[in-house]
């Protein structure tokens, strides 16, 4: 019997049981990883996973992303649905080719015949003045390039559910959690990073977006830690009598094209906030999708909130400048109404 | 080591299957790309990278495989997938870009990927040893008795991924063979001046395993070598590294000018022709007459001119196709 008990967890805490349960249900389920076994994963996705199932299924790798990366490929095409963690999403550079050239490409290759079933998890963003290799979200870059999934929860609930359906998905998942909405005790949280999980594993659809706030002003369509820089501003803007609705888009591949449509017709403005670099990224392509789908609903040229082009700086006062933050988006949003 | 009839019967037949593929590949290429030579013209488009003269690596690890055991191969790949018994009708129709191809068109001849044999090769240097390693892993969490074996130039074991996979293969102690082609020539570059060992199965000491050179270009060399690897791999004994010194007879592409190698360098390589060589062998031994292997030749030729017929008279994909199996 199914029981839908709910508690407090943390997104870490949820993302872990995501991979727990997984893990119990289905045999060919492993992870693998810098630092994910006794450490539990730098930051604690795979929290208590070592005990519970022994070095044979939670794999500590050497530093050879590379190596163990293309092993998940080989791995996956085999038979298991290995997970393997790239500690910082920024560490790409040493490892890309088995990612964009490899892990997203032998399904059309093979025009269909060898699927890819592995997730590569990964953390993302900055805030904390780790500087330009440790801060970047970088999701456009792998959104770009087609033959894998990537999604980006901004909760705890969701970041279940994706996991679960990443895991179960056929096709290999890029799946990044930002720092900021993990609820871990070493870095300051948005508020929303704990909340009510049910106990039971559940999916959450990939290419599904949500609507975080409804409203009928604005339309701010972002994902990660910057819902929640969205959802701040949209108190702020409500207080101000604007009424924004919040986008969160959870998955860049597939995009939610309708989702975003649906929302520009309702509201007739379009904010987009991203805490990636600014040009030829997902501000543009959710920009993009508006104008072509639903022109004529815009009442305001559609505005964007991102990085401006610069590598993430290490100051606290200089990162601040860059990055997205709720009087941002605030302010933009006001600036649009009054367009 | 005795070696039973069959299996040297059968390297000889799939050398010269390889190599009659190859010469008809050879003059098809070049089909529409006379008087001048236009790449995206002609019958076959893109780079065609020919193994000729590589057959000995390929058929003598043959006689070894077990149905299941994973190959990932090179952008030179041919020798080594008909080794392994590949469809050679769906092969050569992927490699003319036809629908009936093994990934319908989509990924040519660089990129032929199988479930049946368990085949996949890469035109990325060095990108196939990791997943090799992965292949590996996944058949000993799966208790599994089949081994991984990559393929891979001499050029590729100055890349970060021969490196990487060669420290987890050992530390995973999974069932992995490494088979190093090596054809003296990283395209244009020579091995002795890009390369710190002169032996990169020196190497395989770095990584705790068993590392050995076959200094000729001879499938019975290869066969017992890849024969003792092989069965370590399969008996949980872990990987093994293995380089072979073998001749690429044509140019690194072809429409290669091949002017970085001497003429001496080329004309010693053709009259040491390792399928001329084998066959002499056999013969002296009784293992074939004359009379036999011009019999099995003729055998080879026609399975390679049914496939070749197969892809030519096959249908192009749809060119809406492109738009599918991006995702499963």
């Amino acid at each position: 019997m199914t029981t839908m008990t709910e508690r407090k967890l943390t997104t870490q805490k949820a993302i872990a049981e995501a991979i727990r349960q997984e893990m119990g249900r289905d045999n060919t389920v492993f992870v693998m990883g810098e630092d994910i076994g006794v450490y539990g994963g730098i930051f604690g996705a795979t929290e208590g996973l070592l005990d519970e199932f022994g070095p044979e299924r939670v794999m500590d790798t050497p530093i050879s992303e590379t190596g163990f990366i293309g092993a998940a490929v080989g791995a996956a095409i085999n038979g298991m649905r290995p997970i393997a963690e790239l500690m910082f999403i920024d560490f790409f550079g040493v490892c890309m080719d088995q990612i964009y050239n490899n892990m997203a490409k032998v399904h059309y290759f093979s025009g269909g015949n060898i699927p890819v079933p592995m997730v590569l998890m990964t953390a993302a963003g900055g805030g904390y003045s780790d500087a330009g290799q440790h801060s970047q979200t970088l999701w456009g870059t792998f959104a770009h390039l087609p033959g894998m999934k990537v999604v980006v929860p901004s909760n705890p609930y969701d970041a279940k559910g994706l996991m679960v359906s990443a895991i179960r998905d056929d096709n290999p998942v890029l799946y990044i959690f930002h720092k900021g909405v993990l609820g871990l005790g070493w870095m300051t949280n948005n508020p929303r990073a704990t909340g009510m999980v049910p106990e039971d594993p559940y999916t959450v659809p990939i290419g599904k977006a949500a609507i975080a706030r409804e409203g009928s002003d604005v339309t701010v369509a972002t994902v990660g830690l910057s819902v929640h820089r969205a959802l701040d501003a949209a108190d702020q803007l409500e207080a101000d009598g604007i009424s924004a609705e919040v986008i969160d888009l959870r998955s860049l591949v597939p995009l939610d094209r309708e989702a975003i449509l649906d929302s520009v017709r309702k509201t007739h403005r379009l904010l987009v906030v991203d805490e990636d670099y600014r040009s030829y990224g997902m501000t543009g392509e959710v920009i993009t999708t508006a104008v072509e789908g639903a022109f004529d609903a815009l009442e305001a040229p559609p505005a964007r909130i991102a990085i401006p082009d610069v590598p993430i700086p290490y100051s606290r006062v200089l990162e601040q400048f860059v990055l997205p933050d709720a009087g941002k988006i605030a302010g933009a949003a006001k600036t649009l109404i009054t367009a | 080591m005795e070696i039973p009839r069959q299996h040297l019967v059968d390297m000889y037949a799939t050398m010269v299957k390889i190599r009659y593929f190859e010469e008809q590949l050879r003059q098809i290429y070049f089909e529409g790309k006379q008087p001048v030579f236009d790449i995206a013209a002609g019958t076959v488009p893109g780079e065609m990278h020919l193994a000729a003269g590589q057959e000995p690596v390929a058929v003598g690890v043959m006689p070894h495989l077990a149905p299941g055991d994973a190959i990932t191969a090179t952008h030179r790949p041919h020798h080594v997938a008909i080794a392994q018994g590949m469809d050679l009708k769906r092969m050569a129709a992927e490699i003319f870009g036809k629908d009936t191809g093994l990934g319908h068109g989509k990924g040519g001849h660089m990129h032929l990927f199988s479930a049946e044999p368990n085949f996949g090769c890469s035109g990325i240097i060095g990108e196939g040893l990791p997943v090799a390693v992965g292949a590996a892993l996944a058949f000993k969490k799966l208790g599994k008795a089949n081994v991984a074996l990559s393929f891979f130039g001499e050029g590729a074991a100055n890349q970060g991924a021969f490196h990487e996979a060669l420290n987890l293969a050992a530390i995973w102690k999974v069932p992995v063979v490494f088979i190093c082609e090596d054809n003296a020539y990283a395209i244009s570059v020579p091995k002795q001046a890009v390369t710190a060992v002169a032996d990169n199965s020196d190497r395989a000491s770095a990584y705790g395993m068993p590392g050995v050179l076959v200094p000729e270009n001879d499938p019975v060399a290869v066969y017992e070598v890849a024969g003792e690897a092989i069965a370590r791999a399969r008996a949980g004994d872990g990987p093994s590294l293995i380089e072979i010194k073998t001749d690429r007879l044509w140019g690194h592409f072809e429409g290669d000018m091949d002017a970085y190698r001497s003429d001496e360098f080329k004309t010693a390589m053709a009259d040491r022709d390792a399928i001329a060589v084998f066959g002499a062998k056999l013969d002296a031994d009784g293992v074939l007459t004359v009379g036999e292997r011009e019999a099995l030749d003729k055998e080879m030729h026609a399975e390679v001119d049914e496939a070749i017929g197969f892809a030519r008279s096959s249908p192009d994909p749809k060119p809406e196709d492109a738009l599918l199996h991006v995702f499963a």
